[in-house]
């Protein structure tokens, strides 16, 4: 329990900062690389090398290869459905949701990802 | 070439608290999910997670949401431009994920030498990466404008 409550906090902390960093920064398109900053993967990772180890740790960070190429696939449907299809952003970014997940275990079962 | 990024503080009062919030609660909630998944179906399919875009949802509906608020307030409608707005931040979000494919790569290989260097090299990597995949479209974009309309490059 106590581990999932310090994952919680490291997780939202690292997060908005981030996230805020992101707000200060101008013009839009600059501020939006942080959206898309390995936020949730630095406390993750450095939980998951303090309970398991490096090797632990190296597994995960193979995976997320797979996982933020489907993010780059996830952040360009989400922008097509904002400017052509006129969609608002909460449906936009929630529906994309499909695409990532279907996109990040494509890759990682062609890759021959093993659990 | 001047620097076209600036910083604005200003930009973090047009926050209510409560937005703050949320967004310390999803970034609490996706770290707890892929540490679940990873102790559930084990590190491999966890990794996957681990550039799961959950903050991304609540960025992007501040941003529309904090744009039309700005338009309505100069009495204009606003929803087109907070749709534009959000797409703006997609964007930059899919040049983000090439930092992020980056910041995987290196920590994967560096991880088993040194904990601290694999933190120091992944990060570098993702600001690296980028950063120099939004120069490197915005100089395409200025470029690409000068060549349609050569009497705007003259100009300058």
């Amino acid at each position: 329990m106590t581990e999932y409550v310090i994952r919680f906090l490291v997780g939202g902390v690292v997060v908005s900062a981030f996230a805020m960093l992101g707000d200060v920064l101008k013009p839009k398109s600059f501020a939006g690389l942080f959206g898309a900053a390995p936020s949730v993967a630095l406390a993750t990772l450095g939980i998951g090398l303090y309970q398991h180890g490096a090797v632990y740790a190296a597994a995960q960070s193979l995976s997320m290869m797979a996982g933020a190429v489907a993010l780059v696939v996830y952040s360009i449907v989400v922008c097509q459905l904002l400017v052509r299809g006129r969609m608002r952003a909460l449906p936009a970014t929630l529906l994309s949701i499909v695409v990532w997940l279907t996109a990040a275990f494509g890759l990682w079962a062609l890759a021959g990802g093993q659990a | 070439m001047t620097t076209p990024i600036t910083f604005s503080l200003s930009s973090l009062r047009e926050g209510r608290w409560y937005e703050y919030l949320v967004r310390f609660a999803l970034g609490g909630a996706a770290t707890v999910f892929a540490g679940l998944i990873s102790s559930r179906y084990g590190a491999s399919i966890g990794g996957l997670f681990l550039a799961l875009p959950a903050i991304f949802c609540a960025s992007a509906t501040l941003i529309e949401k904090h744009e039309i608020r700005r338009k309505h307030e100069a009495g204009l409608e606003g929803k087109r431009r907070g749709q534009e707005a959000a797409a703006l931040d997609a964007a930059g979000a899919a040049l983000g994920a090439f930092g992020m494919l980056a910041f995987a790569g290196v920590f994967w290989i560096l991880v088993g030498r040194s904990v601290t260097g694999a933190f120091v090299g992944a990060s570098l990597a993702w600001l690296v990466v980028s950063m120099g995949a939004w120069f490197a479209r915005r100089q395409l974009r200025v470029t690409g404008q000068r060549k349609s309309d050569p009497a705007m490059s003259r100009s300058r």
